[in-house]
């Protein structure tokens, strides 16, 4: 099994900045004249994955189309952020419907484009979390089953957190949601719920289905870029820490992304036409409870006394995942 | 050249010869033989240049129209029913944007308890979500009138949904005359957007307005929606000039000189109650009809000017809101407002029940007489009714 490289320049949970790079090794986000596909002056809250997430994934998508893109988007927090009439942060033509129709809509696109004959513009789909395992994971599955030609990139940030930070299908078990309080006996969202998308991506058969968060957003790219160099039903799921409802401070989003990956909690990998060739190699492994301790939605789990049954369980899952998609070593 | 051909068959070839670019298609009886159609026809290459879209649920096939439509392209779906309510978010979402979609209503009455057969309260459910409705009266006219629904749509940039009748229209063999593709061609101009995705010239298409704004939005919907009464009329004045043929418009009276008595109707029905009222005047009764073609918008003026001179008007609807009454009803009372003409409201043909020239005629003689509630419902059996309501009352 072949690996996705980690980059020279990250050092445990810390990346270095690209002023400390030579010019010709930083990452084209320093380029004054890179594409721009969500432009700054959004309303997003300060430390928001997801905008982060997103500006990353669109760019390299419209570098990789020379600009030749058309984005569609779910109601969420996206949408809300980027676009209060008048206003609009997006520099590429952009499309919102509804939350559930996401995938239908990117599939009616790509339809209209092939029909006029149109072969150079691409087509990217984008939502959260319940726009995509949740409400619109119908179209989602009809949109993959026909390999219609969408990229379809979901920000997982792991709740409804648009609409107040409810629980979501992607919601990981013991987390504290607005729906799924840290009260009674078993305190958070319950164990053995919740859907792993990628997976169900990948039964599809569909060329392209990929993992990455925003603690790497070079791999980020990369997955974009190469999701755009294929056809057909291709499928990316992005780990966005949101601050607000995760309760964690602003600055620590991408450390968290990181220690979610280092932990095992969330495997980054790569798989074509449904196989998994790729997987990103754990540099330093931490125990879960260094990524549950910096966020809120678990302090249940260690306040007012420390719950260690739940934390070997999260450690197990966590566990598992190394095994399954061969986490650690070179 | 006149072709003897199932309705949905007539309506398939109708819409290919309007060179749609991307169809999208769910099954749902009875609107099934139409998208069948259209996909033999993408299919073995008769219709190039189209994608043909079979998707997983009828909230995928708006979606998929609103995206195609968005994206520049004339887009056509049809539904029933189940179907329609099911797509409802989308149907909404695709006149809020303001795109030209066509689609098909072959009416369907709504569960539960299911029922497969004709009625009208699938579109009428959709009165208030912003798209035009036409009603056909035969199968020619469903032709005719989804020709000159992308016309319209196209001009006005607002979606339209054409209703015929299912089974009774969507199933019966008619002789039909279908246009060419090179006919409609020089009637059906070819699709200029107002605004489109375009990566050379990006805009943001559905953003989120805020109470600053909405109500402006919505206001130029409504006076969008009352400007196509002009454009509906328009189109098919030019119909006429190029096939020959008077369809569409906002409707049309039948032996309406002299009526004391008019029944108002939409749909497939019309035909059965002009036999009941060229029967009728043969017996001397002054009473005539008007066939609504354009419900949204709804004609006032035309209305008030069909039914100024008469003393009564009966409305015989094919769907009714639960806990009130007749659903076009309303709109015709708010017509008729001071021109001294009462109306009478019949439900009739509920879930396909036949509406039959016998129980139509001995409703119209008691009500020429006034000697009717001002709402009735053809055909009741009573018996039943009445057992029920007994038992029903005594479980409270």
């Amino acid at each position: 099994m072949s690996t996705t490289q980690i980059k020279f320049y990250q050092v445990g949970s810390f990346a270095v900045g690209n002023r400390l790079l030579r010019e010709d090794e930083r990452s084209v986000q320093s380029d004054p004249e890179r594409t721009n596909a969500l432009t700054s002056g959004h309303r997003a809250c300060q430390g928001c994955g997801e905008a982060l997430g997103a500006r990353y994934a669109l760019d390299a998508a419209m570098r990789a189309t020379n600009d030749q893109l058309i984005a569609v988007n779910a109601t969420g927090c996206l949408e809300v952020f980027s676009t209060p009439y008048p206003e609009s942060s997006w520099r590429v033509a952009w499309l919102h419907s509804l939350f559930g129709n996401a995938p239908a809509v990117a599939t009616g696109v790509a339809a209209a484009l092939k029909a006029k004959g149109n072969h150079t513009t691409r087509v990217v789909a984008q939502g959260g979390d319940g726009a995509t395992v949740d409400i619109g994971m119908g179209p989602l599955s009809g949109m993959f089953e026909r390999n219609d030609d969408v990229l379809y990139i979901c920000y997982d940030n792991e709740a409804y957190m648009n609409t107040g930070v409810q629980r979501s299908g992607a919601t990981p078990p013991a987390a504290r949601t607005a729906t799924t309080q840290a009260v009674g006996a078993h305190p958070g969202n319950v164990f053995g719920q919740g859907k792993y998308l990628p997976k169900i991506a990948m039964a599809h058969d569909i060329p392209y289905v990929a993992t990455a968060t925003i603690a790497d957003l070079r791999d980020l790219e990369a997955k974009v870029e190469r999701a755009m160099t294929m056809h057909g039903a291709r499928y990316l799921h992005v780990l966005v820490p949101c601050p607000l409802g995760w309760g964690s401070a602003s600055c620590d989003t991408i450390k968290i992304a990181r220690l979610a990956t280092q932990s095992g909690l969330f495997p980054v990998f790569e798989a074509v036409n449904g196989e998994v060739v790729a997987s990103s190699k754990i540099r330093h492994k931490v125990p879960v409870e260094e990524y549950l301790k910096l966020q809120a939605r678990y302090s249940h789990l260690f306040s007012p006394q420390r719950n260690d049954q739940v934390i070997d369980h999260l450690q197990r899952i966590a566990d598992k995942n190394i095994e399954r998609y061969e986490l650690m070593g070179e | 050249m006149l072709r003897q051909v199932e309705g949905s068959k007539a309506v398939a070839d109708a819409i290919a010869a309007c060179a749609p670019e991307v169809i999208c298609a769910y099954p749902i009886s009875p609107q099934t033989h139409i998208v069948e159609g259209l996909s033999q026809l993408v299919k073995d290459g008769s219709l190039a240049n189209c994608e043909f879209i079979n998707v997983e649920s009828e909230f995928a096939a708006m979606s998929v129209a609103i995206g195609s439509s968005a994206t520049g392209a004339r887009t056509y779906t049809a539904t029933a029913s189940q179907g329609l309510l099911y797509m409802v978010e989308a149907v909404y979402n695709a006149s809020g944007l303001g795109l030209p979609i066509v689609m098909t209503v072959a009416n369907r009455a709504i569960g539960g308890p299911i029922n497969i057969w004709n009625d009208h309260s699938d579109s009428m459910s959709q009165r208030d979500s912003g798209w035009l409705q036409l009603y056909a009266e035969n199968n020619q006219e469903a032709v005719d009138l989804h020709i000159q629904a992308f016309r319209i749509a196209e001009e006005m940039s607002i979606p339209v949904m054409v209703c015929m009748d299912g089974f009774i229209l969507t199933h019966a063999y008619e002789q039909v005359d279908i246009p060419t593709r090179e006919e409609v061609a020089a009637f059906l101009p070819p699709f200029v957007p107002r605004q489109y995705l375009d990566p050379a010239e990006p805009i943001s298409i559905g953003a989120m307005v805020g109470p600053e704004s909405f109500m402006e939005v919505k206001y130029l919907a409504h006076q969008k929606m009352l400007d196509s009464l002009d454009k509906i009329q328009e189109v098919a004045v030019d119909f006429e000039k190029q096939f020959g043929r008077k369809t569409g418009g906002l409707l049309r009276t039948y032996r309406t000189e002299g009526a004391e008595t008019i029944v108002l109707a939409l749909g497939s029905v019309i035909g059965t109650l002009k036999d009941v009222i060229d029967e009728l005047q043969l017996d001397g009764h002054p009473i005539g009809l008007v066939g609504l073609t354009s419900y949204r918008p709804f004609p006032f003026e035309a209305v008030a000017d069909a039914l100024k001179d008469a003393k009564r008007v009966v409305i015989l609807e094919k769907a009714f809101s639960t806990g009130t009454g007749g659903i076009v009803t309303p709109d015709v009372a708010r017509a008729i407002e001071g021109l001294g003409v009462k109306d009478f409201t019949v439900i009739a043909g509920l879930g396909g029940r036949p509406i039959t020239i016998k129980a139509v005629r001995d409703y119209l003689e008691a009500a020429m007489a006034e000697q009717v509630q001002r709402l009735t419902f053809l055909d009741l059996e009573e018996e039943v009714i009445d057992a029920e309501l007994m038992k029903e009352r005594a479980l409270r």
